[in-house]
């Protein structure tokens, strides 16, 4: 049965961050800004995750994935070299919908950058002016900032330690733009949840339009399964079917975020589990390259 | 054919042995659609449904794994520049109804689908090597009557729970689940409560199912179905400690195909229209199973998808 698809590059962007290209030339060439993809390492006992799309080389019939190591999953996936197989399902989700809006600031908090980036470099090519907020923990998590200097036109860098850019929060200067005249005419926000939360709540109170990415647990990602539903503007929504992209203000992150946690303690101790044979295994190979 | 459940597999069949080639493009990482996420090991072992699909294999039937139809590749691209003469589609059951009371998004409540695709396809099962966790419960409460709500109880026993109750707006006469499924569930220790139904699922401080409020019924004058009517019994309503919920009370049909492929007509609810030889609205289109049915059983989608492939065999030729 025809089912793998071949890792072609990896690259650790710092301690915790992996972009990987894959080869998946149907994925490469229906792809659309701001659609995901469903990863699992194996066939056998992998869990699916959904990752979003940061890059995809239709020439190369390839696909850029950004991730951080966050669970026993993404540890494990982590460990794939070239030429090893993966299962690989796409694109899912609904694409971002693109046009001339006149200006639109992007904001990315740490490997949200990397599916921020398709959906800058598309907003661009529709003819607007694009500023992009890159945010991170540290200067080490600031993932794709060549690409996005390329893309936009400007980039405003924070990082919550002032290891690179300002020593802010994404929502200072969000804020800052949002009190301009005239204000942006769409915001879009991809990171972890607590950073879009207040994106929204950040443009609110200006009315400025804002979509946000939603990351949620799921098994299919083809809308069988219903692990994925958050309540939008008082409706429940698939994110795999109905988004993954949503109006921010609408969003009760609330429920979202409680939701996202439903495994947490069953995740930590297998993250903890991970990273101690990584750091094991990183030691042997380690010592190996010593012994030589 | 599209999807590698049972009417897909046996459309492939039907259509190979006429000496056609034939791909199955699936979704999923393993061939058998419900068969693999949905039923559990032990009413069908996954090695039976392997074998099955391994024969198809050595017939020259070619399988396309992790490929979705509608988003990986159009179907309309498949006829258009792929040079397939026909495709049937077999897609099946979509996404899971809830019930639509307060507290249904709350952590611990699942749809059927999604506890048995963990548990099944995912393996959850195997604590040690599967990834994919399963939710830890004791007291879990099984919203329906049909064969989807016997396999999520009977899976849920054999997953650690202490208690599981299944609740059901009517009476044992009027449950779908074959009376068989119903004897093994109550065989293992299933606990009935006919004529309840929850009216909201109450959660815990930290937004987990901690209870369901519960309203008993009466049965009135038969219905369109002509099955009774369930009249809700007014300040009937009680609280029943549970802390997972999973509601088996049927699908809506999957909107991706027909979402991106605007040619196939489909009725109000979503399921693609056929005539008596499964041909949908557009030529060399055919469908069966349960995303024209809604929801019924692996026998009836086996015999849609063998009556799709002798039209097909009738005009590929």
């Amino acid at each position: 049965m025809h089912s793998q698809h071949k890792v072609i590059s990896k690259r650790r962007l710092s301690d915790e961050v992996y972009k990987m290209v894959i080869e998946a030339p149907l994925v490469a060439r229906e792809r659309k800004a701001g659609q995901f993809v469903i990863v699992q390492y194996d066939e056998d006992y992998a869990e699916r995750i959904p990752l979003t799309i940061a890059d995809a080389d239709l020439e190369a019939g390839t696909v850029t994935l950004v991730f951080q190591t966050v669970g026993a999953s993404t540890h494990k996936l982590a460990t794939k070299e070239p030429g090893d197989g993966i299962v690989l399902l796409g694109p899912l989700g609904n694409p971002t919908h693109i046009e001339k809006f006149g200006w639109a600031v992007c904001v990315g908090g740490g490997i949200g950058l990397a599916p921020l980036h398709p959906i800058v470099k598309a907003l661009k090519a529709a003819g607007n002016r694009v500023t992009v907020i890159s945010g991170a923990r540290t200067k080490d998590l600031l993932v794709m900032q060549e690409e996005m200097s390329a893309a936009a036109d400007e980039n405003i860098l924070v990082t919550d330690d002032g290891s690179a850019g300002r020593k802010a929060l994404v929502t200072e200067p969000l804020k800052e733009l949002c009190t301009l005249s005239p204000s942006p005419d769409i915001v879009v926000a991809i990171g972890p949840p607590i950073m879009m939360k207040f994106c929204a709540e950040t443009t609110r109170p200006f009315g400025v339009k804002t979509l946000a990415s939603l990351n949620t647990i799921m098994i299919d990602g083809t809308g069988m399964c219903g692990g994925c539903r958050v309540s939008v503007g008082g409706e429940t929504k698939f994110v795999c079917v109905d988004g993954p992209e949503f109006d921010a203000h609408q969003v009760d992150w609330a429920q979202m975020m409680t939701r996202l946690g439903a495994y947490k303690a069953i995740e930590k101790a297998h993250h903890d589990k991970c990273h101690m044979e990584m750091e094991i295994q990183e030691k042997i190979d380690a010592e190996k390259e010593g012994a030589k | 054919m599209v999807g590698a459940g049972p009417a897909g597999l046996t459309c492939a069949v039907d259509v190979r042995r006429e000496g056609h080639e034939v791909t199955i493009f699936e979704a999923f990482h393993k061939a058998g659609g419900v068969m693999v996420y949905g039923i559990p090991e032990f009413r069908l072992p996954k090695a039976l449904v392997a074998d099955e699909a391994g024969v198809l294999e050595s017939m020259g039937v070619r399988f396309e794994m992790n490929y979705l139809v509608g988003r990986t590749r159009k179907l309309l691209a498949l006829l258009k520049d792929d040079g397939y003469d026909a495709v049937f589609i077999g897609t099946g059951a979509g996404l899971p109804k809830f019930m639509d009371i307060p507290g249904e998004n709350l952590v611990g409540v699942f749809s059927a689908n999604e506890y048995l695709t963990r548990a099944n396809l995912m393996k959850a099962y195997d604590r040690v090597r599967a990834a994919t966790p399963i939710y830890p419960s004791e007291r879990v409460a099984v919203l329906g009557g049909g064969n989807v709500a016997m396999d999520a109880a009977r899976m849920a026993l054999r997953l650690g729970a202490e208690e599981v109750r299944v609740l059901y707006r009517r009476t044992r006469e009027e449950m779908p689940a074959r009376a068989e499924e119903v004897v093994h569930a109550m065989e293992e220790g299933i606990i009935f409560d006919f004529l309840r139904s929850p009216t909201k699922v109450l959660g815990d401080d930290s937004g987990r199912v901690a209870a369901l409020e519960v309203q008993s019924f009466e049965l009135g004058l038969p219905d369109a179905s002509g099955r009774r009517r369930p009249m809700a019994v007014r300040g009937s309503e009680e609280i029943i400690p549970f802390d997972t919920v999973i509601v088996a009370v049927g699908n809506e049909s999957n909107p991706l195909i027909s979402r991106t492929t605007p040619e196939l007509n489909v009725d109000k609810w979503g399921h693609i229209l056929v005539d008596e030889k499964q041909k949908t609205s557009m030529d060399l289109v055919y469908a069966g199973g349960d995303i024209v049915l809604g929801a019924a059983t692996v026998i009836l989608a086996m015999g849609e998808g063998r009556r799709a492939a002798q039209a097909i065999n009738e005009v590929v030729q």
